[in-house]
């Protein structure tokens, strides 16, 4: 049997990596990816949850999580496409359009 | 003890192949090790008895996630981007910032009550589709419909910035 807090700890040190790598790298698209692996280990902890309540909920919100997920990947990377086409940048320290 | 076995092989292959992604220069290698990683969750969501979310996370993150990734990536020319890996300057205090974050979650986790649960008897769940789909179109009916109305605008939101030109 696996404790809880094993599962806990393991979903921390993957939501601290994709902070890393929002945070240190300078491409845009790693930092998508590390988006989406942030978002992926709140879904450990939400199903680890769910079964050691044995309630059905965390599961639910799992699902929804993965939608809001797949739905920010495909706009972040139209937006992606755009920001490329017009002035191709690819670094998160050009894009500042919108600082003011 | 078989259980603790196999949570440790996935926990491992997962934590380096997240490193990987980080780390790595080459944004398709970061795409395929983000891949193992996801793959590795998914046999996480099946050691937790929920072979249903196992399946999703296989079929949406690594079928359609990873592989507009991969599209993106392959469509526009990103060789000369990924030279310089990671920002310049004030690298120290965000990885200490990181730690320090990392400590903390661990030492709240260390006092809480959850550090030693085990699972309830209570009530059982079987882990089966017809429970969550139940739950999911009776109970949770209305951020179901909610959700789906999410994915329609963010299809048209990509179609539209897919866009040559907005006229």
């Amino acid at each position: 049997m696996v404790p809880l807090s094993w599962y806990i700890i393991l979903s921390s040190v993957l939501f601290i990596i994709g902070t890393a790598g929002v945070l240190l790298r300078r491409n845009i698209l790693i930092v998508l990816m590390s988006v989406e692996l942030i978002l992926n280990s709140v879904n450990i902890n939400l199903v680890a949850f769910s079964y050691y309540h044995q309630d059905i909920r965390g599961q639910i919100f799992s699902v929804f999580v993965i939608a809001v997920a797949a739905a920010e990947v495909a706009v972040a990377l139209g937006i992606l496409i755009a920001l490329v086409r017009n002035r191709s940048a690819f670094n998160v320290d050009e894009i500042r359009t919108m600082k003011g | 003890m078989a259980e603790m076995v196999f949570f440790f092989i996935f926990a491992v292959i997962a934590i380096v192949s997240a490193v990987g992604v980080v780390t790595l220069r080459n944004p398709v290698h970061s795409v395929l090790s983000l891949m193992v990683c996801f793959l590795q969750m998914a046999a996480l969501f099946v050691l937790l008895r929920s072979p249903f979310l196992a399946a999703v996370q296989i079929f949406v993150y690594v079928g359609a996630v990873l592989v507009l990734f991969l599209f993106v990536i392959m469509m526009l020319d990103i060789r000369q981007a990924s030279m310089k890996r990671f920002v310049s300057g004030g690298q120290s205090w965000i990885i200490a910032l990181l730690v320090i974050l990392l400590a903390e979650m661990i030492f709240i986790l260390s006092k809480s009550r959850f550090a030693d649960m085990t699972v309830s008897t209570a009530a059982r769940l079987d882990g089966s589709v017809k429970e969550m789909g139940i739950a999911l179109f009776t109970k949770y009916l209305l951020p179901f419909e909610i959700i789906s109305m999410i994915l329609l605008v963010a299809l048209l939101g990509a179609i539209v910035l897919g866009k040559k030109e907005l006229r």
